[in-house]
């Protein structure tokens, strides 16, 4: 599955990216790396960015650059929050 | 003796620098404010030591400019301690820095930043344990307030005196010996500490230094290819993002050792991002934002102005009636002071409240958030959210909007939006639109022509974004928390920004009225005016008002003001119909930045560019021009 497919509230860990080794860099020195898990907070409208939260960290990311960054919903034992 | 202040973007670093520097440093709540790094002079136990303040980064071995920066400052300089600023409230993010710190070998301590931060978010820090774990100097800070800070300088001065570099930590054993084949062949030439952390920096496949290593030592370069190509083997992807993972890894364990989790107190400003980035209401306090600060900006503005120019008028004219008027000397003198005065008329009522707000809203964290609400639009434009910035600056004045495409990461992205904000109308082609057509032909026109200059920009925009060849890279930026920033911060920021205005911008603006004092002395004006007659004759204008649009370029209220001059009018509706007046209108919005504008341009995006973005607003204006005169004829 797809970034950009995520509803809003649901919890993913990040599998792999689709795109350029500048995408990759970018993603992963903002906390987001394989095995890292990310919890889509919400979305703008009309085709907009994503906003997830890694490690605490908010980030929006463009819906061209979240349908490269494929994930699988993750399972939810322990929710602390 | 040199201090290195490093740290992750929005952690606080600048704010530190400013507090012990005297505000020399730009801070921003958006990643990537200082993108060169800023000397100063600090006293530190009755020692005066240069402190360099250096860009925001997240790791050491990417390939963004600011992480090249660093990384060539900390190889290259000699520093003597690092100070590495930590935003508590994002531990495991930071500490991955931190890590890859302790590869340099040089003392370092760490800055625990945003404690009440992290405090709001229900976190406890054991920082004791975090002492005992990386074997580094763990302070606690609160910069915004001033707390803590001095401690930090104190600890440092130690730490760089007894100059003991941190044990880095160990990675996989894979890796580590990798390491220690590399690091073999430079022991003889470097020392231990030394050598390791060059390794690392060869593994992860930093050219630069391969390139100068390699020419010292020439057995060196098969190492180190085959310890990559191990790896890659291994691992399945390069040492670079092996060992991000491996940071990455290290530092969630640690902040899982010296975290307690709280509970969470959700504070007003969680909830804030509820209303402020919902798909309906995020779009109207947008609005409502926009409009209140548009607002305060042209009421500030207009209200100083009057004043302020008429001071200027009186002083011209008494300096010319000592001088003798009439006299050539008197006549330059007066456009000297025009110049002058026409820089203070921008600077003062338009540009300072616009950039005190605009680096209020930053520092409120708002600009990302509006980032995020706009990238569809802008996507349509062929740009990402970012790009938002300059647009809105441009309302203002296209100087400072040029100079914030700083902040798009590619070229053709900061090109792009570059040459759409200058199409963007600012205060003093808001004069045109007002005086004219707002006057004479009424308000809903005025606003007509706005959206009008809407539609090019975006069909430019579009048009443009087809012929470039990439796209833009897309939206990626951290949403920071909401701050209340201080307005020393706020206000040291507007200056900084409005000195580049007055260095790049104002001498320009002084010798353009120059030569317009030349060229009135010595009646160059029917030269003029049949140099722009075919462009004039074109758009059905009288051949007149060639002069004030060759003038606009210098300063572009000038249009207005010399229109006067040239038609030999006082009420222009003697001598311009209606369609005429809407003609000259789009025409004056769109052609040729003024000098200043241009000036920026070609600091920005080089000579050719800006010779390119030149031409195109012509071709531009010539056709909105048509098409205005074309649907003004239907009107009238």
């Amino acid at each position: 599955m797809q970034l950009s497919n995520v509803e809003n509230g649901k919890s993913v860990r990040i599998l792999y990216f689709h795109g350029g080794i500048w995408l990759e860099d970018k993603l992963r020195q903002l906390g987001l790396l394989p095995g890292s898990s990310a919890r889509k907070l919400r979305q703008a409208p009309w085709g907009g960015p994503i906003m997830v939260e890694v490690d605490g960290r908010t980030i929006a990311i463009g819906k061209g650059i979240a349908s490269k960054i494929y994930v699988e919903e993750e399972r939810r034992e322990c929710d602390s929050r | 003796m040199r201090f290195a202040l490093i740290g992750q973007p929005n952690c606080g670093k600048s704010t530190v620098f400013n507090q012990v520097a005297g505000y020399k440093s730009e801070t921003g709540n958006f990643s990537g404010t200082s993108l060169a790094y800023i000397e100063s002079k600090v006293r530190v136990l009755s020692e005066i030591v240069d402190l360099v303040d250096l860009p925001g980064t997240y790791s050491l071995s990417g390939s963004n400019p600011a992480e090249r920066e660093v990384l060539h400052y900390l190889t290259y300089h000699s520093v003597d301690v690092i100070i590495n600023v930590l935003d508590s409230s994002q531990l495991t993010a930071g500490l991955s820095l931190t890590l890859e710190l302790m590869t340099l070998g040089k003392p370092i301590i760490v800055a625990l930043n945003m404690l009440d931060e992290a405090a709001r978010l229900g976190m406890r820090i054991d920082g004791e344990q975090l002492q005992d774990i990386l074997g580094v100097n763990v302070l606690p800070m609160i910069a915004s307030r001033g707390r803590g800070i001095r401690a930090v300088f104190t600890t440092a001065m130690m730490a760089a005196r007894e100059d003991s570099p941190p044990k880095r930590k160990k990675y996989e054993d894979k890796i580590e010996n990798a390491i220690e084949k590399i690091a073999g062949e430079l022991i003889g030439e470097k020392t231990q500490i030394e050598s390791e952390y060059l390794a690392i920096k060869l593994l992860e496949g930093n050219a630069l230094l391969l390139e100068r290593l390699y020419e010292e030592i020439a057995e060196l370069s098969p190492v180190v290819e085959s310890a990559q190509k191990a790896i890659l083997e291994s691992e399945g992807q390069p040492t670079v993002w092996v060992l991000n993972a491996e940071h990455h890894k290290m530092a969630a364990q640690i902040s899982n050792d010296v975290v307690t989790q709280g509970k969470r107190r959700v504070s007003r400003r969680d909830s804030l991002d509820n209303i402020l980035l919902d798909p309906i209401w995020g779009y109207i306090s947008l609005g409502v934002i926009l409009w209140v600060f548009f607002q305060v900006v042209y009421g500030v503005g207009s209200l100083i102005e009057g004043p302020l120019l008429e001071l200027f008028d009186n002083l011209a004219l008494e300096l010319a009636s000592k001088i003798g008027v009439g006299t050539f000397f008197a006549e330059a003198v007066t456009g000297i002071i025009q110049g002058i005065a026409g820089g203070v008329a921008i600077v003062l009522p338009y540009l300072l409240p616009f950039l005190l707000g605009l680096g209020f809203l930053e520092d409120v964290g708002y600009l990302p958030r509006l980032a995020f609400l706009v990238d569809a639009l802008m996507n349509r434009l062929g740009l990402h959210g970012k790009a938002i910035v300059p647009f809105i600056l441009g309302y203002g004045c296209n100087v400072p909007a040029v100079m914030s495409t700083r902040l798009l990461e590619s070229k053709r992205d900061r090109f792009l939006a570059a040459t759409l904000a200058t199409l963007v109308p600012c205060a003093a082609r808001l004069s045109i639109v007002f005086g004219l057509v707002a006057f004479y032909l009424g308000p809903q026109l005025a606003l007509g022509i706005y959206l009008f200059n809407l539609l090019v920009i975006a069909l430019t925009g579009r048009l443009l974004s087809s012929l470039l060849p990439e796209g833009t890279p897309g939206l990626i930026v951290e949403i920071p928390v909401y701050r209340l920033p201080t307005w020393r911060t706020v206000m040291h920021k507007a200056w900084f920004r409005i000195r580049e205005f007055i260095v790049d911008a104002w001498p320009l603006l002084i010798l353009g009225s120059l030569i317009l004092a030349v060229f009135d002395r010595f009646d160059l004006t029917s030269i003029v005016n049949s140099f722009v007659r075919p462009v004039t004759w074109v758009l059905g204008l009288p051949s007149a008002v060639g002069v004030p649009l060759i003038f606009g370029i210098f300063r572009k209220e000038l249009s207005l003001i010399m229109l006067r001059q040239a038609l030999g009018v006082y009420d222009f509706s003697e001598a311009l119909t209606a369609v005429q007046m809407i003609t000259f209108t789009v025409f004056a919005v769109f052609y040729i930045p003024c000098l200043a504008t241009l000036a920026a341009l070609r600091r920005e995006l080089g000579k050719r560019n800006m010779f390119i973005i030149a031409l195109l607003t012509v071709i531009i204006a010539l056709i909105a021009a048509l098409l205005a005169r074309a649907g003004a004829m239907l009107i009238y």
